[in-house]
């Protein structure tokens, strides 16, 4: 059944898109305005869904057109698509401040195209974000993140150089490949159990080799796509050469869609039938990915590497919930530390991850460069932008009160009860190394500038600011733990939505 | 053997060449052909489960064959924005290849000849 104020979903979905689709009517210097209305509608309806979620306690369901499920297709909203709804709005928010400064158009000059360009993609990847969090068959999210990719790559290539070129097409043969795989595993399973609603799948899949099958495919493909350890290559140039704003959506949004998909695979629909070693082996990739992400940053020679290898590591930790998920389902305890932990752990990381990317981009506007070698004076030039990065970094390494504190937290406290002391340990290591890199950054910064330097360009304050307000989100997210209800858990127990009342 | 079991293994066939050039030409115009030869492969699976679901009486079960149609859409969309990608690079290097190294751009000529 459509709850009361379904709808606000598919407003949620349907904005952002008539925002592209104006702001490319409008273009030029319109793009802008119509780009900033529509964030503004947007968090005001992200926060009405999320006063519809806390009132009711219940999932937002709305039927496209009245027709149920097996027919039909369903957009659901759980407390864990509301949770990333939130943090996207938010990061949009934040990096629309930020961008004002570098793709905006000053009424004296004329309009060039890589901000019409960037605005509308900003609008896109939102658009599509939502779609994945609210959809409710595995057809739409499959659409759903076909746009996703199509609204990242342009972002990589925004400013049009050779190497940001080839770094764009190596993300999108990554990501077409991914999505293929995705694919098969879809028709796989409509082939096998004759539907595609989440719900409804959950209820009818069986343990036998066509859903194994599926399940490797559907997974392997957006492993691809969230730049998990092996599949990491296309990240780091892609993330590194895009301008900072788009670099800081890409990091902390875009992967952040197909991960997204892998817990509503893995949680959701193949609950019953993914076994724990199967579990374990995508942690252990995570867990590669910590430890040789963490490590290969500690060698960068710039800083907008270092910050995308330390996405790659961060990225890691994201897979560490999976086994502690399997093994507290296995001994009938509640999920709910492991679910939330990992998603607590996501968006800590969509905050802190943006902050340092734009962090980094005010870095370079003052500098002229981002070599790590000679950072001296940023300290000086940008106090605010360093503490924000500072802040920031707290959140990667998980010191209180901070969100990755809390996410690593309930990370390893379900690791201990289940007896899986080995990701408690590459979780130390990996704070360890992350503190290295970002005291190495901090400390370079505020060394002392050079006598007679001055800042190549002032930067606005505005800029210093939104950097500094979402790095103290991520730092303040920790605070959550003191909220009365668990948000993420809101609407978990899947029931099959036929017969229901 | 019946169609549905050879249609499986066409689609098969398809998806492992697709695969296999993916993986070994660095060139991006072959990797997005091999990619259309995966998806080929794809949608032959995809028309196959139409085939097999038909109820008595209906020519094919009509969800997959919508399927199919957004899918076909989406990869022709995707290619058009490889292809986009792939003409602007060209046109700011002079080269099309995504090894990493430089060094194939003069040796590229020939390669295009007997091609």
């Amino acid at each position: 059944m459509t709850t009361p104020a379904g709808l606000l979903l598919v407003l949620a979905v349907l904005l952002p898109f008539t925002g592209v689709l104006l702001g490319l009517v409008l273009g030029g210097r319109h793009a802008q305005r119509v780009a900033w209305v529509t964030i503004l509608l947007g968090i005001g309806i992200v926060l009405a869904i999320t006063r519809v979620l806390l009132n009711s306690g219940a999932s937002l369901v709305y039927l496209l057109g009245g027709w149920a499920p097996p027919l039909g297709v369903a957009l659901r909203a759980d407390g864990l698509s509301v949770c990333m709804m939130l943090v996207v709005a938010l990061v949009v928010g934040a990096v629309g401040v930020y961008a004002n400064g570098d793709f905006g158009t000053p009424a004296g000059q004329s309009e060039a195209r890589a901000p019409l360009a960037f605005w509308l993609l900003l609008l896109a990847v939102w658009g599509s974000l939502n779609l994945v969090f609210v959809s409710g068959d595995i057809f739409t999210l499959y659409v759903a993140l076909e746009l996703l990719t199509f609204a990242g790559v342009p972002l990589v290539a925004l400013d049009g150089r050779a190497e940001t070129l080839q770094a764009a097409l190596r993300y999108l043969v990554y990501a077409l490949l991914g999505s293929m795989f995705y694919l098969l595993g879809t028709f796989l399973l409509y082939g096998a159990y004759g539907t595609l609603d989440i719900a409804l799948l959950a209820a009818r899949v069986g343990s036998q080799p066509v859903t194994w099958m599926a399940a490797a495919l559907m997974t392997a493909g957006l492993l691809a796509k969230t730049a998990l350890f092996p599949l990491h290559l296309w990240l780091p140039p892609a993330h590194a050469g895009a301008p900072a704003a788009a670099s800081a959506l890409l990091s902390a949004l875009v992967i952040k869609g197909a991960w997204f998909l892998v817990v509503r695979l893995w949680v959701d629909v193949f609950a019953g039938i993914v076994t724990l070693p199967a579990a374990q082996l995508l942690a252990a990739l995570g867990a590669s990915a910590i430890i040789v992400g963490n490590i290969v940053a500690l060698r960068q020679a710039r800083l907008k590497l270092l910050i995308a290898y330390s996405t790659v590591a961060q990225i890691g930790y994201l897979f560490l919930m999976f086994p502690l998920v399997q093994a507290l389902n296995a001994m009938r305890l509640d999920t709910a530390a492991a679910v939330t932990g990992g998603v607590l752990q996501a968006i800590s990381h969509a905050t802190a991850k943006a902050a340092m990317f734009m962090a980094a981009g005010l870095i370079y506007s003052t500098l002229g460069h981002d070599r790590m070698a000679d950072l001296r004076g940023a300290g000086r030039a940008l106090p605010m932008t360093i503490t924000a990065f500072a802040l920031a970094g707290a959140s990667l390494i998980g010191l209180p009160p901070s969100g990755g504190f809390l996410a690593k937290w309930l990370l390893l406290s379900a690791a201990i009860a289940t007896a899986q002391w080995w990701w408690v340990l590459v979780m130390l290591v990996g704070g360890l190394l992350t503190s290295a890199y970002v005291f190495m950054v901090v400390v370079r910064a505020m060394a002392p500038a050079a006598p007679g330097w001055s800042p190549k360009k002032q930067v606005p304050g505005y800029q210093q600011a939104a950097v500094l307000g979402l790095a103290l989100c991520s730092f303040l997210l920790g605070l959550a733990a003191l909220l009365p209800v668990d948000m993420a858990q809101i609407g978990r127990t899947v029931a099959p939505l036929v017969g229901s009342p | 053997m019946n169609a549905p079991t050879l249609f499986g293994l066409c689609a098969a066939v398809l998806v492992g060449l697709g695969l296999y050039g993916l993986i070994v030409h660095p060139q991006p115009l072959r990797k997005v052909l091999s990619f259309n030869l995966i998806g080929s492969g794809v949608f032959l699976v995809c028309a196959v489960i139409a085939r097999r679901g038909a109820a008595a009486g209906v020519g094919g079960d009509p969800v997959p064959q919508a399927l199919l149609i957004t899918a076909i859409v989406v990869a022709f969309a995707a290619s058009a924005l490889a292809v986009a990608l792939m003409l602007r690079q060209c046109d700011e290097t002079g080269s099309n290849s995504l090894s990493s190294d430089p060094g194939p751009a003069p040796a590229k000529p020939p390669a295009d000849g007997e091609a």
